[in-house]
């Protein structure tokens, strides 16, 4: 049994900051859930999130749940690059021992860690899935920016990734926009865990689907969790996709965490004001 | 020697802000303690807090005041009250388990799966966790043709016997388990019982909720009573 201790942690995060337009030191004084705004009442500065703290262990599952513009999705795109922080830390095991901000290394080496050791499923297959190649061949272009350039060997990881996500092989070389939206989704999340990465985000990633397509993504994103032992930051605004997933939960309001605890305690026990408004209102 | 579980002084609020700061008072001035291997039930009516306290064990409710000491295989003694998110994790993967009176589970995944899936994770292999499965579903007779099938499609008793399976299938070594044999014939429901007295002959620690005499009486080595938040006496069984 390994004794679990703070220092387990796979990414750590302090001080995550992203703000539009221009921030001045009252930007962040004068906005979130106690202002219930998060624009600057005076530069009309958007502040999409501010002051993030939290840690990730190995192989856990963390929720960010909240409503529109509550800065969750934000948080994962900071994580991932695809938008530049405009303050904070953030340490990653898997990066140089962990002893590096990603905030501040140079662009390639951003590109190494989002092609070698990150992965990103987004809410919109379009975004994640170039529409121009097919299923398998948008698999082989995250193999190939992982380094692996043995045509044979992406070939048989792309059918073995596809097959463990259930879309049928026969269909490896047809591109993405014939496919129906679980099929696509799918296609998506085999390509986020091609090259085997310790951490994964989710956006948001079945809320264009289907009642009866969002089960069998949720068991398959479960499965995947179990088997591979992924570590995930889960955003989502519904909060039974929240309780089937996630281990921790932190709840956004205004771009600021207003309340984090173990999921099933924020569901059963919620302690802010917004947190309650949430849970009571689940159908 | 230490205790197994020592509660004092336990105090638990609802504060609702949503209906204008309005506090529920849940648990006052908890006391008792708890010796490895025994089985407590708690007892009271409706809304006098048993499941409350167990949810305060659990770490699913946080507790306003008071110490929850548990002697941890983990960790050692450690206060749950105070424990940090990832601790309490930890004990839940590896030592406690909480079953609730509902079930929840995601649907379309096959009741062998959800019952195995613990014993997955425990690091046992997948055919092995779900021949377990099978002769934990086969004793508890549910019908094999259900076998396959998605466990929230279920029926009331059907349902709970999954949850009874899901919980005890990898012998935790504190088993918390709210109301297990509520809505099951008798003979299941000695089925239920001899299963969790196997637990406890294999050196388990449980703390039961029930309304039912009969299974308090084959069960509980002691009982504890909740009247509206506040224990009441001792009974030895």
């Amino acid at each position: 049994m390994v004794k679990e201790n703070s220092d387990n942690w796979l990414l750590r995060v302090r001080g995550l900051t992203k703000i539009y337009g221009e921030p001045i030191s009252n930007s962040i004084r004068y906005t979130g859930p106690k202002f219930g705004t998060n624009q600057c009442p005076e530069t009309d500065a958007i502040v999409a999130c501010a002051e993030i703290d939290f840690d990730l262990n190995h192989g856990e599952v963390l929720g960010l749940v909240g409503e529109s513009g509550s800065g969750k999705s934000t948080i994962v795109q900071l994580l991932y690059f695809d938008q530049e922080a405009t303050s904070g830390d953030v340490k990653y095991r898997g990066f140089e021992r962990g002893d590096t901000n990603l905030l501040s290394v140079s662009n390639q080496k951003k590109r190494y860690i989002r092609n070698h050791l990150m992965g990103m499923v987004y809410q919109n297959p379009r975004d994640g899935l170039n529409f121009k190649f097919s299923a398998g061949g948008n698999i082989a272009e995250k193999l190939l920016m992982a380094g692996e350039f043995h045509v044979g060997r992406i070939r048989e990881r792309a059918s073995s990734l596809l097959e463990r996500t259930e879309v049928p092989i026969p269909r490896m070389d047809n591109v993405p926009s014939s496919f129906s939206g679980g099929m696509q989704q799918r296609v998506q999340i085999s390509k986020a865990i091609a090259n085997n990465p310790p951490l994964l985000f989710l956006d948001e990633v079945t809320s264009g689907l289907d009642v009866s397509v969002q089960a069998k993504v949720l068991d398959l994103i479960r499965t995947l969790q179990r088997q591979l032992g992924i570590s995930m930051i889960v955003v989502s605004h519904d909060l039974s996709v929240i309780r089937m997933l996630t281990d921790r939960t932190m709840v956004l309001k205004n771009g600021r965490i207003v309340e984090a605890g173990l999921t099933d305690q924020i569901l059963q026990d919620p302690q802010h004001e917004y947190t309650q408004l949430l849970v009571s209102s689940l159908l | 020697m230490s205790q197994f579980l020592e509660v004092t002084g336990l105090r638990k609020k609802f504060l609702m802000h949503i209906l204008n700061d309005k506090n529920i008072d849940a648990l006052e001035d908890i006391n008792f303690s708890m010796e490895e291997g025994e089985i407590i039930g708690l007892t009271g009516k409706s809304g006098s807090g048993k499941s409350s306290l167990m949810k305060c064990i659990y770490g699913t409710y946080l507790v306003n005041e008071g110490s929850i000491w548990y002697e941890s295989d983990t960790f050692g003694r450690i206060d749950l009250v105070a424990a940090s998110e990832h601790e309490i994790l930890q004990i839940r993967r590896n030592e406690m388990t909480y079953c609730s009176q509902f079930l929840q589970v995601i649907p379309r995944v096959p009741a062998l799966e959800v019952v195995g899936e613990q014993l997955i994770l425990d690091g046992v292999g997948h055919d092995e966790a779900i021949e377990t499965a099978k002769t934990f579903l086969d004793r508890l007779s549910l019908p094999q043709e259900l076998w396959d099938a998605y466990p929230s499609t279920f029926s009331g008793g059907e349902q709970q016997r999954i949850n009874v399976v899901q919980a005890i299938i990898s012998s935790p070594r504190f088993l918390l388990i709210d109301e297990p044999t509520a809505s099951l014939d008798v003979k299941t429901k000695d089925v239920v019982i001899e299963m969790i007295l196997e637990l406890k002959r294999n050196g388990t620690s449980v703390i039961l909720i029930t309304h039912d005499e009969y299974t308090l009486e084959k069960l509980a080595d002691r009982q504890l009573k909740l009247v509206d938040g506040k224990l009441q006496e001792l009974a030895t069984a």
